[in-house]
């Protein structure tokens, strides 16, 4: 179709991975090229009438013309009918959108300061990665246990915002496998910009192996660590380069003195690891805000074994 | 009458006879002063959002730095320069003589908007000795219920400067109502009465929501009244209902007098009859009146129903054909003119340049299904900025320049003014252009750090934000530069039509001599 080759060429939209994008697209498409159309016209007239009737000496006549209704009919008609137009396209995209095909594969979707848990039906959660199976009809089931985040996949041309205390849910179906970003996008504070996720679209059978658990029983706990490090977003706020981000540095952290706000100091050990990761604010590192969110019920014992044997392992 | 050469700046001095002013030209000139200030303390927290967004990762300051920028940007700008701007300097100054008065219906009151508009801003600002707020300007819950100290203290102030809006925009519909001079009819006023009078509708009757919610807000977070917070058996999303019932309107309270001005400047430059005054008079109302009912187009995404987002995505359409009315007057008052490229005809060409942008891209976001993928991403950012700034913001620095010297009495340097706009309007668009592209990519708002992806668009982006701080710079150097050089300026210097331009410059405390009589429209250009 000429629409979506048209589409496929603009270079301002994410690549396509659903319908759905490639309906928001060719409305896209046809918003631009109106739009593009009314500002030159509007701008080039300006334009053209600054030179045409440039001021010639301080005493010039100009016409008193004080409306024409004609004109004004049109230029009020004309922007109604093309409104209209969007309206009613938008309307259809807005639609589709938002209707889930009834046989759609649900997935719960929990969002928290920073991060997001996927948990599937046999009671499986994976952080930060979204396993779908592409060509069958995903939906999620959203809900917030803190404040309100967003759930938008650029790709995908969705959002919609995950409310704590109650469900909002998001459809999609995923033409070409692939890992597509996901971005929060309702502000929740610090590490806003650091609720990231991914979603991996599969094969069938590579999704069953997900849902099995082969995945991630592989992993060494080192392994398993450096993985959570970053799908729960540790990464936001610390560096393992040594560099300052929001919080302290996990290099070299180990068996360091830390000296607290309250001038309590303590040795980093496994002990003081796992108080800070389940329940930050009891120490909190002088020089550095108090801003990390607990842990506590959200990382199970083997993942904080994990992050333990982790940050044991980032030493020069 | 006073001696010759006395007017409303000479005829009292010291400190205390400006502070107790009542009278509408001095309130205004306190009101510059006071928005060029806030303005400053705004463009310096944009100036340090830009610099960190340079490069993914911090530059030059931590997460919660900038989160509290990204506040103090968004709520000094929004609720100390933008709203009360062009109404509470230029409509105080110009609108009683526009319509012929002597001063405000009620001069008291108008001084006591000032002095409540200062309370309100201490009271703000103050938030940041309590932990700096970082909510943005929105206050969305329940992140503000939980978050920062600092809230309390940020909506308390937006309340206070909310009853000034109020004050302010009563003061504005009694004075057009009573104090019209004789042949003064409604028909015979300027369109930038019109503009502050749909304005001064929308202050009266939406602030008070804002109030309202921002008290119940404050009555959440220190009685634990269960309002918004869903731990308390509350509904977060009833807040963002009405936050925007007011703060869409609000929209409308920040453009509506730029437009007016746009149609003083547009008359003037051109030596031309307004194309339309009754259609831009109305459509002004028919702004104001439209505006209460569009607010549900932030809200696509939050989870109300489908056809509420299909009714809100019809109504906003309807606000587009009121404003596409207005653009296409102005430039048809060009036509068969006799125009003349003064700095502020300049301004007030980029003023439509850039508003007809942020225009067709507001028609994108109204559009339902469009807007799921671009809300709350750049794209965002960059149409607000483009109706905000390039539109609110182009058309008061068009209207310091018009109407310098009538205020202060001197010219400025024409050549500085016009090097002033050179540097803003192409900052401003290297600014915010390449945000429409970043959003369209996927970037969301209020971001401190981005994927690399992003990284080329977004220095763009902060580069043109040194050339706007560059021009803004030039314009605060003509202006000064215009007082040191004491050009005395002519009674009218642009062959306008209106009345402000009949009296001398600067004004007598009275404004005219004897009570003024009109007996046909503001844009006699025969």
């Amino acid at each position: 179709m000429l629409w979506s080759s048209f589409a496929q060429a603009s270079t301002f939209m994410p690549p396509q991975a659903t319908k759905v994008a490639e309906s928001v697209d060719n409305l896209y498409i046809f918003l631009l090229v109106i739009s593009l159309i009314a500002s030159v016209l509007v701008i080039a007239a300006m334009i053209y009438f600054v030179f045409k009737y440039r001021r010639k000496t301080d005493n010039d006549k100009t016409a008193y013309i004080t409306h024409n209704v004609t004109a004004e009919f049109l230029w009020s008609f004309i922007p109604l009918v093309l409104f209209m137009v969007c309206f009613a396209w938008g309307w259809k995209v807005y639609h589709e959108i938002r209707t889930a095909p009834e046989d759609s594969y649900e997935i719960y979707v929990r969002g928290y300061k920073w991060g997001w848990d996927f948990e599937y039906s046999n009671g499986l959660v994976s952080p930060a990665e979204l396993y779908v199976p592409v060509g069958k009809p995903v939906k999620l089931l959203m809900t917030s246990s803190d404040v309100i985040h967003s759930f938008f996949i650029p790709s995908f041309r969705i959002k919609q915002d995950v409310v704590p205390g109650r469900y909002s849910s998001l459809w999609f179906e995923v033409e070409k496998p692939g890992v597509y970003q996901v971005f929060c996008t309702e502000y929740c504070g610090t590490s806003h910009s650091g609720m990231l996720a991914k979603v991996h679209a599969v094969s069938e059978e590579e999704f069953d192996a997900f849902l099995s658990g082969k995945a991630l029983e592989a992993l060494s706990p080192v392994e398993l660590g450096a993985k959570l490090y970053k799908t729960r977003n540790c990464n936001t706020c610390h560096s393992i380069d040594g560099s300052k981000i929001i919080g302290p540095t996990f290099m070299n952290s180990f068996g360091m003195q830390r000296e607290f706000t309250d001038g309590s100091t303590a040795v980093v050990d496994e002990n003081y690891l796992r108080e800070s990761i389940l329940n930050a604010q009891k120490k909190i590192v002088k020089g550095y805000p108090p801003s990390m969110p607990p842990y506590q019920g959200v990382l199970s014992d083997e993942d904080v074994k994990a992050l333990i044997a982790y940050i044991k392992s980032l030493k020069e | 009458m006073g001696a010759a050469g006395e007017n409303y700046i000479n005829c009292a001095k010291g400190l205390k006879s400006w502070l107790i002013t009542l009278d509408h030209k001095r309130i205004a000139i306190l009101y510059v002063i006071s928005v060029l200030t806030f303005f400053f303390v705004g463009g310096i927290a944009a100036l340090g959002i830009r610099l960190e967004l340079f490069s993914p990762g911090p530059d030059v300051m931590n997460a919660d730095t900038y989160n509290q920028f990204m506040t103090f940007h968004g709520a000094i700008m929004v609720f100390m320069v933008i709203i009360p701007g062009i109404p509470a300097i230029f409509g105080n100054f110009f609108l009683p003589i526009m319509i012929g008065a002597k001063d405000v219906a009620f001069p008291r009151l108008n001084l006591l908007s000032w002095y409540l508009l200062m309370f309100g801003a201490i009271v703000s600002i103050s938030s940041l000795l309590f932990n700096g707020v970082d909510t943005g300007w929105t206050f969305y819950t329940p992140y503000s219920i939980k978050g920062s100290a600092g809230v309390i203290n940020m909506t308390l102030g937006a309340f206070i400067m909310g009853m000034s809006s109020v004050l302010t925009g009563l003061n504005f519909i009694v004075t057009i109502h009573k104090l019209r001079c004789p042949g003064m009819t409604m028909k015979n006023i300027p369109l930038f009465v019109w503009a502050l009078y749909s304005t001064a509708i929308i202050q009266v009757l939406a602030t008070p929501v804002l109030g309202i919610t921002l008290l119940l807000l404050v009555a959440e977070r220190v009685m634990g009244i269960g309002i918004f917070d869903p731990a308390l058996g509350g509904d977060p999303v009833l807040y963002q209902h009405f936050f925007w019932f007011y703060s869409h309107p609000a929209v409308y309270i920040m453009i509506l007098p730029a437009m007016g001005v746009i149609s003083e400047l547009i008359t003037t430059y051109s030596k031309k009859t307004i194309f339309g005054y009754t259609a831009i008079a109305y459509s002004s109302l028919a702004i104001a009146a439209v505006s209460f009912f569009v607010w549900g187009h932030h809200m696509f995404v939050s989870g109300q129903s489908e056809v509420a987002g299909i009714v809100f995505s019809f109504l906003t359409m309807l606000v587009g054909v009121p404003t596409a009315i207005k653009t296409f007057n102005w430039v048809a008052t060009m036509y068969k003119g006799s125009v003349t490229l003064k700095s502020s005809m300049l301004f007030a060409m980029g003023f439509i340049f850039v508003f007809t942008i942020g225009g067709v891209t507001g028609i994108m976001l109204a559009t339902a299904g469009m807007d799921v993928h671009f809300h709350d991403t750049y794209f965002v950012v960059a149409h607000f900025h483009y109706v905000m700034v390039g539109g609110t913001l182009f058309a008061l620095m068009g209207a310091i320049y018009h109407w310098y010297p009538k205020m202060y009495g001197y010219m400025y340097n024409e050549l500085l003014a016009k090097l002033s706009f050179v540097f803003i309007f192409i900052g401003f668009n290297v600014t915010f252009f390449p945000q429409f592209i970043l959003g369209a990519n996927g970037m969301p708002r209020r971001y401190f750090d981005y994927i690399p992806e992003y990284t080329e668009l977004n220095r763009i982006s902060t580069m043109g934000s040194w050339l706007i701080a560059i021009g803004f710079v030039i314009g605060l150097v003509t202006i000064i530069q215009g007082f040191i050089r004491k050009e005395k300026a002519p009674a009218n210097p642009w062959g306008s039509k209106t009345l402000e331009w009949t009296i001398q410059s600067p004004p007598t405390h009275h404004n005219f001599e004897s009570t003024p009589s009109v007996s046909g429209g503001p844009y006699e250009y025969r």
